[in-house]
């Protein structure tokens, strides 16, 4: 995925300035403080948030990014439209005009991958948490995207159900970028980007960007 | 209509429906309890403007006509709308118009005052407007003495348009709906 | 969760279609409001008490669709009595009731779930400006939003009991307010970026 000189402007403010990135890792990882402009980053790779000037271009894909990246939210509360879990993986599947008979066995087989085929029938509210962001996930790998962007997706989840998420993760054919403030999780990533004050602060392996991170917030929160 | 209104006007019928289990206030001296449904009716307008807010009303409305149990003292059914107070229902989306298209009027320069006037003229105003004559179609009794029948729930109502207002008024400061263009 | 009203049977009354039903339930009511007389308030009263035996429920649930008018139903028939006579307000008050009775009759021999399957099915022969798509997700919301308030409920109850304030109604519905606002531009984003339209 190659980004062009992409900014955003909101206003009169300015979020990002002029990125300019060739993506092609399969896990790559962004970190920032609150307010340094990573969520609207995050939010270009699927078009939720339109660049103010500048082009986001994937190989192959044309202009409907939305068709081929995945959004994973933080709270899957906010994610899960449906009352019952199965209803809710059809949601994305009607937009796009599939059979029954397919939709049907998209959701058969991501109940199968993610080991949750026992939540078919439930109803989402009664979910734990960690069922909850599995079925959010599973809404949509049933899209089949070619690249999936997570916002934080661990922030809300206890430490088994983390370590569960991992596990689904690092088990992910697709790409994944992701937003985290969990810098132990991101240890195990190919890049990392350090966005700050709307601009790529540091970009380069995770031994190389993430130290030098916690360095420097520590030296901020000391003053 | 964008994504995010549609939003909107479920998660209110949503919040609606939900103060139907709050606690009821009894203020001394009156009879009748105060239940909040009413309340969410008069924040439906008054956060969400005219349109959307009446909307998501008539969207309670409809899951309460199907069937369920969404009204205070867990009433729903078709019951609700032919009983004595149905003309009442029929004030609630009114209402919620009517204060939702005041706020939108004087949004620019809306205060806790303003607000609570504007609460009383939609949720009191022309709630009984609509809900008084009903109850003297279905019952058969003069306007006057229906009106008698209902004045116990004015201070509830009053109670709720100074609760309604304040919430308006932290919500123009801190979440914008209406101000947003629409 | 949310339940309806249903109250499950095997009855005629339970197989009609949900529009006929409809239909019956507002030709019963002008009947009963057009000729105004005792004759058939009487004739209106055995036609329910008939319904209700036939769909097999019991004279608790006659009792259940009355109650919550019971209060203005008591005011109401002694505003009757008081206005014009004894004969007058019973007819006025029992009229009332067969009404509620016969639209609760409706209502318990439906589920939610036929009611939603009509509305959608009237909706995909609506005429082209409707957005139905949009109906058809607001209602869906709804269902599913409805649990998730009333559990953001519980937790701002609990933290103002905690604060010895949970009898204050501002109190309450304040931060649920806000929370509701808060969520609301993650979900519409989170339903764009699943749908493709």
């Amino acid at each position: 995925m190659i980004f062009d000189r992409v900014c955003v402007t909101k206003g009169s403010r300015r979020i990002l300035s002029e990125i300019s990135l060739s993506l092609t890792e399969k896990r790559i990882g962004v970190i920032g403080e609150n307010g340094s402009g990573k969520s609207t980053f995050l939010r270009l790779f699927n078009g939720l948030q339109k660049p103010t000037s500048g082009t986001i271009r994937a190989e192959g894909w044309g202009d409907d990014l939305r068709r081929h990246v995945g959004f994973v939210f933080q709270n899957p509360d906010n994610q899960i439209v449906y009352p019952m879990v199965e209803e809710d993986l059809a949601f994305g599947l009607k937009s796009r005009k599939l059979s029954k008979a397919e939709i049907q066995t998209r959701i058969d087989e991501v109940l199968e991958t993610l080991s949750i085929a026992h939540l078919r029938a439930r109803l989402t509210h009664q979910l734990s948490g960690g069922e909850k962001q599995m079925v959010a996930l599973a809404g949509v790998l049933v899209t089949r995207p070619d690249l999936i962007v997570f916002d934080e997706p661990t922030t809300l989840l206890d430490l088994p159900n983390k370590l569960r998420f991992m596990d689904m993760l690092a088990a992910l054919p697709q790409p994944a970028v992701m937003v985290s403030h969990d810098l132990e999780l991101l240890m195990g990533f190919d890049r990392i980007l350090h966005i700050e004050g709307g601009t790529v602060f540091a970009d380069g392996t995770p031994s190389e960007v993430i130290p030098a991170y916690r360095d420097r917030c520590l030296a901020r929160a000391k003053g | 209509m964008t994504t995010r209104d549609i939003v909107l006007i479920a998660l209110f019928a949503a919040l609606t429906a939900v103060m139907a289990v709050f606690p009821p206030v009894t203020l001394p001296l009156l009879p009748v309890p105060i239940t909040a449904q009413s309340l969410g009716i008069m924040l439906a307008g008054g956060i969400l403007g005219a349109k959307r807010g009446a909307l998501s009303i008539i969207l309670l409305l409809v899951l309460v006509a199907i069937g369920l149990p969404l009204l205070s003292g867990g009433r729903g059914g078709l019951s609700v709308f032919f009983g004595p107070t149905a003309g009442f229902l029929a004030g609630w989306v009114a209402a919620a118009f009517t204060i939702g298209w005041m706020t939108e009027k004087f949004w620019d320069g809306l205060s806790f005052v303003s607000a609570t006037l504007i609460c009383v003229a939609g949720g009191i105003v022309v709630m009984y407007a609509l809900g008084i004559p009903g109850i003297s179609l279905m019952a058969d009794v003069p306007l006057s003495k229906a009106f008698m029948g209902s004045v116990t729930f004015i201070p509830g109502d009053i109670v709720k348009a100074l609760i309604a207002a304040a919430v308006m008024v932290t919500v123009k400061k801190s979440y914008p709906i209406i101000g947003q263009a629409a | 969760m949310l339940s309806d009203l249903y109250i499950p049977g095997a009855s005629a009354l339970h197989r009609m279609r949900p529009a006929w039903k409809l239909a019956l339930l507002f030709l019963y009511c002008t009947a009963l409001f057009v000729v105004s007389h005792s004759l058939m308030l009487g004739l209106g009263l055995l036609l329910i008490a008939l319904g209700y035996g036939i769909a097999g429920l019991r004279p608790r649930h006659a009792f259940d669709a009355v109650r919550p008018a019971l209060y203005v139903l008591v005011i109401i028939f002694a505003a009757q009595l008081w206005l014009e006579d004894l004969a007058m307000a019973a007819f006025v008050t029992l009229r009332l009731i067969a009404l509620l009775m016969a639209a609760a009759l409706v209502t318990y021999t439906t589920k939610a779930s036929e009611f939603t399957d009509g509305i959608l099915a009237l909706l995909s022969r609506a005429p082209k400006w409707l957005p139905k798509d949009k109906i058809a997700l607001a209602i869906s919301l709804v269902w599913r939003f409805i649990p998730m308030i009333r559990d953001q409920f519980e937790e701002v109850r609990e933290a103002q009991r905690a604060r010895g304030i949970e009898r204050s109604l501002l109190a309450l519905v304040a931060p649920l307010v806000v929370r509701v606002l808060k969520s609301a531009d993650e979900i519409a984003e989170a339903i764009e970026a699943r749908s493709l339209d």
